[in-house]
């Protein structure tokens, strides 16, 4: 189709799918008259065209990752086009632009229309050895006491190589003259011997200076690499937790970390050595005899290029193995702490047989790596043999021709075996380099994520504010899927909120957004009128009160568990406290009452215990907000009763947002709300949903027929009461 | 619940008896709150059900006849004997056999993992397989052979 002036874009998206799903590169153009398809280069050909008229509309939908946006009008789809949810940022903003189209505000038309995304996906990211470079951010620091090392280095490594420099005029001043008859003068003996000695001595003395100075610089380095990361990841969102394995982030911080600290401690110490050792040697040789030098240097570069050669190979080969090695940690932490499922359900047999599985896995791996790997060192040796060999010809050669003594070729031989036999060392640098090098990429992934909630540059503080929350039209997605829709709430100062849902409503996602676990994809949640973004993520929690189904206690004393979020409270707050929440008397009857250990390896307890001492913990801090999820559901009734009584008590004067399943357990509540499925579908008070008979009234039959089963049953005609 | 006027005493089965105002008086048992961090503050009396019926802030505050009448009961049914030396281990991997001397006199207990190695303040808490507690109340106290005997533990 010809076009002689395109009128003005007004939106334009990436179309990565055609409608049959296939992929492409095409692009849809929104003008005021039409919308364009066209294909993706510089001077695009328009590939179709639909005029607008009044009553279309623009739909969108995903399901899956596949974006679908269909033209229709009151009577039928008149076309429709598909991409993948990565440019669901576009797709919105040309609905938008759309809607308005009719209506062209004097802001509208020009809008400056968004780039088109790249089409090119991240470049493949391998670990390269310049990923070490970026560990430079934890030795600034100790710059002054790195170059000190290095001069020590320096130092030790020309002590080095004194010795054999000496060889030389022993040889030919001493040695070579006996054997022509002449007496050896013990002066000149002395002399050189005591030299030998003195750089032995000097050599040992800056040696140790050297390793001393620089293992405390990386054994810092290792922990200031270990304790960033984990304050990091400390801050990063549920979300990242919830992506990532326990075992792999305790590999990272733990393995990791380890492994980076010896890198530099021991192989890039050697390595600089090494390093060093070569150039000076090769200085040394050269200034003795220049011919000589060249030969004797000519498996060096055969050397470097093997090095070369393997490095890629060995790559790739470590981090496979990394990863395998990480699934086999992830294994680990999967069934330790789930070792009574695993044998309630009799499965020893079927894990032992899984992580077999996975180290017959990392055998293998690491077995093909070895077989590159195990050709190497023998060969660098080889090449060293051969190297020496090299000089001896060549040099005997020489010696027979009269340009060099034999002192020289002693010195030279003496030189060389040392700096091949450094070589061998080198090559070893290689593989640890890499292994290093694939370990940092790893310790940077989780350094490189953002913190999920970020904190505002100029915070309001949310203290002494009156606890009245207030949801606009919340939405949230995970990835693609929508998960809370449009929820609108007023939770008033002090009021308790009851929500019910079936599981899977989305009443935890709810809560967790309150608690700003996650943030909002849409509208806003506002505590006393402020946005809660507005507040530092630590000051609004400190507002918030947290029960949850699975009380979690870490190992430590049941009064430092109380007092976890207030751990300068007296131990007589923490007595009241666990009065309050009824479980004084039987941590009484622990043996060693509020110091004896609980958590994982501490005192077991049962889970209503375990709960009320999650509930003295919420009622320590005094929270503003309490949020109570599923926080008797895990107990029996009798237990339930008790920890019922605990949570009224802590209920009183706060606001409440309590998640129950047994629906008589929010009585108290001044307000129900129903969830399904991501939306509020209704709300009121208990009596009130009753008589409207929706899905608050078959939630309540559905349980009050549970009930009758279980024998106990209520009135059905005076069902408030049925707990009392 | 302090003690008010309520008096203690104890009576032929050598029981503590808690006086109560218009009910018989009843057998209570008295229960260190903080055992370890905290003995002579936060004392609970608890009933044979164990249910608290007196709290006593600090036995300091109590008439001197009942703060000793509590003492007393404290050290009958309470054993923590303090390690003076470890003579002899008999294995550095746990379960592990020690031979000690207490201020109680001569015991052997079991250490069943190094877990149940307590530190708290500068001292330790040692229980053995069977729940007994044993108590260091500083390293320092002890002598060479024994810190080195315990440092492969800890
Ligand atoms: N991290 C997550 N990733 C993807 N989906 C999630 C995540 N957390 C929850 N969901 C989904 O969100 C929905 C609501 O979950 P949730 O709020 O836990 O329900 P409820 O607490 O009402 O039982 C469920 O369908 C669940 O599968
Ligand atoms: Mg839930």
């Amino acid at each position: 189709m010809p076009h002689p002036i395109s009128p003005p874009v007004l939106a334009e998206i990436s179309l990565d799918l055609t409608t049959e799903l296939a992929f492409c590169r095409h692009r849809l153009v929104l003008t005021a008259q039409h919308l364009r398809l066209e294909s993706s280069e510089s001077s695009p050909t328009v590939l179709a065209e639909w005029p607008l008229a009044a009553g279309d509309t623009l739909i969108f939908s995903d399901h899956a990752g596949v974006g679908t946006l269909a033209l229709v009008d009151a009577h039928q789809r008149k076309a429709h086009w598909r991409f993948t949810m990565k440019h669901r940022a576009q797709a919105e903003k040309l609905i938008e632009r759309f809607a308005a189209r009719a209506t062209p505000s004097p802001a509208a038309t020009p809008a400056p229309v968004a780039p088109v995304e790249h089409w090119l996906d991240d470049s493949p990211d391998t670990a390269s050895t310049l990923t070490l470079l970026r560990l430079w951010r934890f030795a600034r620091p100790y710059r002054n006491r790195l170059l000190l090392g290095f001069f020590l280095t320096l130092a030790a490594t020309a002590a080095t190589l004194v010795p054999p420099y000496l060889t030389m005029p022993l040889m030919d001043d001493v040695l070579i003259p006996f054997q022509n008859g002449q007496d050896i003068d013990p002066w000149i003996v002395g002399k050189y011997l005591g030299g030998l000695l003195a750089a032995a001595l000097v050599a040992w003395g800056l040696g140790w200076a050297r390793t001393y100075v620089l293992a405390r610089v990386s054994e810092r380095i290792g922990v200031d690499i270990r304790t960033t990361t984990y304050n990091h990841l400390l801050g990063l969102s549920l979300d990242y937790f919830g992506s990532k394995r326990t075992g792999d982030l305790m590999a990272r911080i733990g393995a990791e970390t380890d492994r980076i600290n010896l890198f530099l401690s021991l192989h890039l110490l050697d390595f600089a050595t090494d390093v060093l050792m070569i150039v000076m040697t090769a200085i040394i040789l050269f200034s003795i005899n220049p011919w000589l030098a060249l030969v004797t240097l000519i498996p060096l570069p055969i050397i470097a290029w093997m090095i070369h050669l393997v490095r890629d190979r060995l790559r790739t080969g470590f981090e496979r193995a990394d990863r395998v090695w990480a699934q086999v940690t992830n294994i680990l932490s999967d069934t330790i702490p789930g070792i009574r499922v695993v044998k309630a359900f009799s499965q020893e047999a079927r894990e032992a047989e899984r992580f077999t599985a996975a180290n017959r896995q990392s055998l293998h791996i690491n077995d093909r790596v070895n077989r590159v790997w195990s050709l190497f060192g023998p060969t660098v040796t080889a090449l060293t043999e051969f190297g020496l060999l090299i000089v001896w010809a060549f040099g005997i050669w020489q010696v027979s021709q009269g340009s060099i003594t034999v002192g020289v070729l002693t010195a030279f031989l003496a030189y060389i075996s040392r700096f091949y036999s450094r070589m061998d060392s080198m090559s070893r640098i290689v593989a640890v380099t890499q292994k290093t090098a694939a370990g940092t990429k790893r310790i940077f992934d989780i350094l490189d994520h953002e913190a999920g909630v970020p904190d505002p540059l100029q915070p309001e503080s949310p203290a002494n504010r009156p606890a009245a929350l207030r949801l606009e039209q919340v939405d949230f997605r995970h990835g693609n899927r929508h998960i809370l829709n449009n929820i609108t709430l007023s939770i008033p100062q002090g009021a308790m909120i009851g929500l019910v849902g079936h599981s899977g409503s989305g009443k935890t996602t709810l809560v967790n957004l309150i608690a700003r676990f996650y943030d909002v994809s849409a509208g806003k949640i506002l505590f006393d009128g402020t946005d809660i973004r507005q507040f530092r993520v630590a000051d609004y929690r400190q507002q918030i009160g947290l029960v949850l189904q699975e009380p979690f206690l870490f190992f430590g004393t049941i009064a430092e568990n109380i007092a976890y979020g207030k751990p300068e409270a007296t131990r007589e707050e923490i007595i009241r406290a666990a009065r309050a929440a009824h479980a004084h008397e039987f941590i009484l009857r622990l043996p060693q009452g509020y110091d004896s250990l609980v958590g994982e390896r501490g005192q077991a307890l049962s889970g209503g215990e375990r709960q009320r001492i999650s509930i003295a913990r919420a009622l320590l801090i005094d929270p503003k907000i309490l949020i109570l999820d599923e926080a008797t559901a895990s107990v029996d009734t009798e237990t339930e009763q008790e920890i019922q009584q605990a949570l009224d008590y802590l209920v009183q004067g706060r606001t409440t947002i309590a998640i129950a399943h047994r629906l008589s357990t929010l009585r108290q509540a001044d307000l129900l709300v129903v969830l399904d499925q991501g939306q509020i579908v209704e709300t009121g008070e208990h009596h009130e949903l009753l008589a409207r008979q929706g899905h608050y009234y078959r939630l309540y039959q559905a349980q009050i027929k549970l009930n009758e089963a279980g024998s106990q049953a209520p009135a059905p005609e005076e069902p408030t009461h049925a707990a009392d | 619940m302090p003690l008010t006027n309520r008096r203690l005493f104890t009576n032929e089965f050598n029981q503590l008896l808690l006086s109560e105002p218009d009910s018989p008086p009843i057998v209570v048992i008295p229960v260190r709150a903080f055992a370890l961090s905290e003995p002579e503050r936060l004392i609970a009396l608890v009933d044979t059900q164990g249910h608290e019926r007196a709290f006593i802030a600090d036995l300091a505050d109590l008439a001197a006849d009942d703060a000793a009448l509590i003492r007393h009961t404290l050290t009958e049914r309470e054993l923590v004997p303090e390690i003076l030396r470890i003579d002899k281990v008999l294995s550095f991997s746990t379960p592990s056999q020690w031979r000690v001397t207490t201020n109680r006199g001569a015991s052997e207990l079991t250490l069943k993992s190094e877990d149940d190695i307590r530190r708290f303040h500068d001292g330790l808490l040692i229980t053995d397989t069977h729940g007994l507690p044993y108590r260091i109340p500083t390293l320092s106290t002890l002598d060479r052979h024994s810190r080195r005997l315990l440092a492969r533990f800890l």
